[in-house]
Formats: structure tokens, sequence, C-alpha cells
């Protein structure tokens, strides 16, 4: 498939970017301790979509709809604002090695997920704790590396790396004065990352931020080719990019302490994945932010997915990704033969 | 007022000084006009300011004192999305980061015309085809800008200020770092531009550039001090002598003139 010259994306790479995640969503509802054929999959979702009762047995509706369908969607959700979050932060600082977590925000809000389970909060405690903690790494971040003699971003990212190291550390003591019995394996566990903990009360809290940041990439991603500029250009064309910076930086930061606070931190997907899109459809944001949407979407439903399923304990997600993501990664990158941001 | 707004100048300067904070004096007093289709050459050695003098005339840096004019309105109270569409600026070849193929690169010049929300139309793919094959670049389109020589990526950047439909071309030293050829081509693209009624500023290190393309050239010193005027006045060999520090001799080679150095002036 060719790609078209404005950098939009063909129709055939449209419908299979839409279909991809609902056939990987489709499929994994089946999977688990009780397989389920996708036909079945389908005729629950479509009669409860519809408002009628499901003619299969209530067992197979209520793991399809409570115990699986809260997880895939948060996998979904929790992909796909990775993967464009990690997308608008390598656009954003030019630098092919920018993460979700090059602000500090992912330590942050491990770091106030940590401290809600030392506290004893339950898991909407939790998540809000995360929040707010991302929320506050990420505007220490900015004061400490912006000023009136800006050295440009580099300060920021800089600066990113500094929060970042303060907050593990907390992280640290936090695990260091927790008690061993209970509550250190709680937070061990917690940072390593997982989605056993979506329900829709979880998803309530958390994916409409994810989603609004979605959209509103979606909605800027042709001006995101813009961040990429040197400062001067940048400003050449017109567009206040300093007001354009901070918006993209609002919007990656906000997805990413939502996805931290409602699963842990999941590594990889945030660089991985935009670097596929980039390989796959060039630089230009018309197409990566769709694609990164996509893929991301799709890589995290198929490795929940096998973290749930593949032995007879959850494994947790972020070691997956990494022993999926790295093999795949160096196999696509020496295939491509290289890229550039 | 009708009258008025006709006799301002397309682009002037008037009074620019500027310093970088706690520095020596880096400009001072800076005079320029610039009617459509004239050609303005800055010349100067490394380190008098001649990228700065650029960047405060665009208002990327702040003027101490003075201010920069478009058609009379002091820019700084014109709307970046406004003024950008008056006035394009064309960055060295090797300062320009972001790996998009040719075409995209040009499309961005349409940026102050697309809303944030939206994405090229029709008549944007149009404009940004037409500065390509304006400039004879079709063929580079498909090609990423990381992929192309230093000079194909130099005619990109300026189509990409065509694209924009800008009446003022702003290139910072558009052929350093050149070959002899490459030179020529970005030269007689900014000669043609100002044919079709383009104002165009351009940075040069060589003075021969300025003395076969410029109608106006300004001289920057060290210290601040500038000469400007009519190239032909102001290029001359005591003027390089006293701003370079070096002997040189202008002389006409067929039916253009040139300037060779000699020796270094003690």
């Amino acid at each position: 498939m060719s790609l078209r010259r404005d950098g939009k994306l063909p129709i055939a790479w449209k419908l299979i970017l839409i279909v991809m995640p609902l056939l990987a969503a489709v499929i994994a509802l089946g999977i688990g301790r009780m397989p389920i054929a996708p036909s079945e999959v389908i005729e629950v979702l479509s009669s409860k979509l519809s408002g009628n009762v499901p003619r299969s047995n209530e067992l197979v509706v209520k793991t399809v709809m409570q115990l699986r369908l809260p997880r895939i969607l948060l996998a979904a959700v929790v992909g796909a604002g990775l993967s464009v979050a990690g997308c608008a932060f390598q656009s954003l600082f030019a630098n092919p090695l920018a993460t979700p977590d090059t602000l500090g925000v992912a330590s942050g809000a491990g770091f106030g997920a940590a401290l809600g389970i030392l506290l004893g909060f339950n898991l909407i405690g939790v998540q809000i704790t995360g929040l707010i903690m991302g929320g506050a790494a990420v505007t220490l971040t900015w004061l400490a590396g912006s000023g009136k003699d800006k050295g440009g971003l580099s300060y920021i990212v800089l600066s990113g790396i500094m929060i970042g190291s303060l907050f593990s550390a907390l992280v640290s003591l936090i695990k260091y004065v927790a008690d061993e019995e209970s509550q250190l394996p709680a937070i061990t566990y917690w940072l390593m990352g997982g989605l056993d903990k979506a329900n829709y009360k979880t998803l309530a809290l958390g994916a409409p931020i994810i989603i609004i940041g979605i959209i509103l990439f979606m909605l800027i991603r042709w001006r995101m080719n813009l961040l990429p500029l040197s400062d001067d250009e940048a400003r050449a064309s017109g567009v206040n990019i300093r007001a354009f910076r901070a918006i993209t930086v609002v919007g990656a930061t906000a997805i990413t302490a939502s996805a931290v606070s409602m699963c842990g931190q999941v590594g990889w997907v945030g660089l991985l994945i935009p670097h596929m899109s980039r390989m796959i459809f060039g630089n230009n944001h018309l197409s990566i932010v769709p694609a990164s949407i996509s893929f991301g979407a799709v890589f995290m439903i198929i490795v929940d997915t096998m973290a749930r399923s593949v032995s007879a304990s959850e494994i947790p997600v972020s070691i997956l990704t990494a022993i999926i993501g790295a093999p795949f990664f160096i196999v696509l990158m020496r295939r491509s033969g290289g890229w550039r941001i | 007022m009708n009258e008025k707004k006709k006799k301002a100048p397309l682009l002037a300067v008037r009074g620019g000084s500027f310093s970088y904070k706690g520095g020596p004096q880096i400009l001072k007093d800076v005079n320029i006009e610039l009617e459509a289709g004239e050609i303005l050459a800055i010349l100067g050695p490394n380190g008098a300011g001649k990228t700065t003098l650029l960047r405060c005339m665009m208002d990327m840096l702040r003027w101490d004192s003075g201010k920069s004019l478009l058609e009379g309105e002091d820019i700084r109270h014109i709307p970046a999305s406004k003024l950008w569409r008056r006035m394009a600026y064309v960055p060295q070849a090797r300062s320009a980061a972001a790996s998009y193929t040719a075409f995209q690169t040009v499309l961005l010049g349409r940026s102050s015309r697309i809303a944030a929300f939206s994405s090229p139309g029709a008549d944007d793919m149009q404009a940004a085809e037409d500065a390509m094959k304006r400039l004879g670049i079709m063929h580079l389109a498909d090609k990423p800008c990381h992929a192309i020589s230093g000079g194909e990526l130099q005619m990109v950047l300026i189509a990409r200020a065509i694209a924009a439909e800008a009446d003022i071309l702003i290139l910072d030293e558009p052929e350093s770092n050149l070959d002899f050829k490459n030179q020529l081509v970005v030269l007689d693209a900014i000669s043609s531009l100002a044919d079709e009624g383009k104002a165009c500023i351009f940075n040069t290190h060589y003075p021969a550039h300025a003395l076969q393309r410029a109608d106006k050239s300004l001289l920057l010193t060290k210290g601040g001090m500038s000469i400007y005027g009519p190239t032909k006045f102001v290029v001359s060999e005591d003027d390089i002598r006293s701003i370079f520090g070096v002997n040189a001799i202008i002389g006409e080679f067929g039916d253009t003139q040139s300037v060779v150095p000699i020796s270094i002036h003690e």
C-alpha cells in the first residue's frame, strides 16, 4: 500500500486501523480459563448493546461483561493513550528516546499510588493520589525547567530526569517504611503494572481523561507536525508555538498520569508503538497519531490477554511488554533499515 | 490617511538596537527600508550579529529600542498568524531538523492558513505543488528531507516560504555550505522571486553575492556599527577592508562583478 503525498491515511489503512482493535477485543474476550467462541462473544455483546437478554448462560455473560470486558477496555484505552502520549513527547522533544515518562509523570504517579497504599486507601483512593502526584511531578518539572532565560526544551528534559529520580527515591523511601508483610508486596506488585484491578469504577475515573486526551491529539494531529521543528522555524509558522507545546504537554501528561494511576507503570508501549508507526508511515502525524492509537490498543490487548492466560497466576504486564516488545522492536528496526524523527 | 499608508515602505527597521543581556552592544541604530521586488543583503564577519539582526527584524528577539515596521505598522502589534502570511523565514538548511518528506515540509508553509483542528485542503496541496514546480524540485516531493543534499534541502525550504505566499522572504545564509552550482541555483531563485515582486533579505558571507544580486546592502561591524545603502556604494574595496579586515579587489568579469580577496589587512 503506497502512502499518500498529503500524509493522510489511505482508506485501506483506515479500515485496518479501525477493525484491528475490535477484532483483537472480540478474540481476547473469548480467551481465558473459560474459552468462549467469538460468535458467542459477539452475540452477548450485541444483545447487551441492543438491550435484549443474551441467549448464552449467565456464567458466560458474566465472564464476558463483568470480568473480561472492563479489563480489555482498560487495556485498549491505556495502550492507545500511552502510545499517543509517547508519540507526542518524541515529537515535542525531537528525540526518539522520549517516552511518556520523560517529564517524570509516571514516577510521580507511581509515588502517589505507593503513598496511597501505605496510607491504606482503597483502589479508587490509590488511583486519585496517583493522579494528583503525577500532575504534581510535571508541574515541578515545568517550574524547574522553564524560566525567563530559556535554554529551550533541553532544560525541561533535564529537570524531568531529575524530578523523575527524585520521585523514584521517594518510592524507595515508602517501600522502606512500608509494612513488610502486607504493604510492601502490594506496592511492589502495583508498581510492576497490571490490569487485574480493572473494573467499571476505575474506568469511569481514569478512562475519560485518556479518551479526551486521545481526541485532542486526533484533532490537532496535523499541527503536531510543527512540534519537532527548530524554535525559529516553528515560530515562523505563525502558530503560537509556546501555547501549542504547552497544550501537548498537558494532554500527554494527563493521559500518562491517568494510565499509571489505573494500572501501574506499563513500560515500553509508549516507546515501541510510536516508533512502529513511524517505521510504517513516516513522520507525518496525520498518519502516525491514528496508527499509534490503534496499534497501541491492539498491542496492549494482546499483551494483557497473555498476562492473564498463559499461566495459572497473573504475570505483571510490564514484564511481558518488555519480553515481547524488545525482540519485536529489534526485528522491525533491522528490517525497516532505521528511521528518523 | 490612505496617502500615508501608501508611502510606508513594505518592510522597515527604524533605529534598531540590540544587545544580549549583560553583553556588548551588537546592533546600534540599524535603519532599513525595503520595497516589493527589492533584495537586501546583510554582510559582516562571523559574530557581527547577522543572524541576530534577522531575528530582531522578525520579532523573534526584542529590539532594545527601535522597531520593525510592516507597511508602517509595528510588527509587534500584528498577530502572529497574520504576520507570517506576509513574511516567511528560510532557515539554514543544516539547522532544519525535522525529517518529513520534501512535500510535507513545503506543506508546512501553509500552517498560518490552516486552522488548529484542520488539515491541508486541496488549495494547500496545490500551493505546495506550485511552489515546488516553480523551483523545479517536484521530483524531490516524496523523498525524506534527511535523504536529499544540502542544496536540495535549501530549495525545499525556499519552496516552503513560497507556499506561504508571503511578500517578504527572509533567508539566513541560504547559500553557505553549498557547492558552486547550488550557490547559483539558490541565488537565481532569489533573483527571480524578487523579479516577481517579492522582497528578499538574505545574510551572506560573500560580498560578491551582494554585489551581483542585491539592490541594497547592510554591512555590520563587530562593534555594532553598520553601513547601509545601495549595494554599489556600500560594497566597496574600502568598506570591505574596514569591515572584514581584508584587502580585496572588486573587478569586472564579463558582464558581472566579483570580489577577490587578496590579503589580510594589518
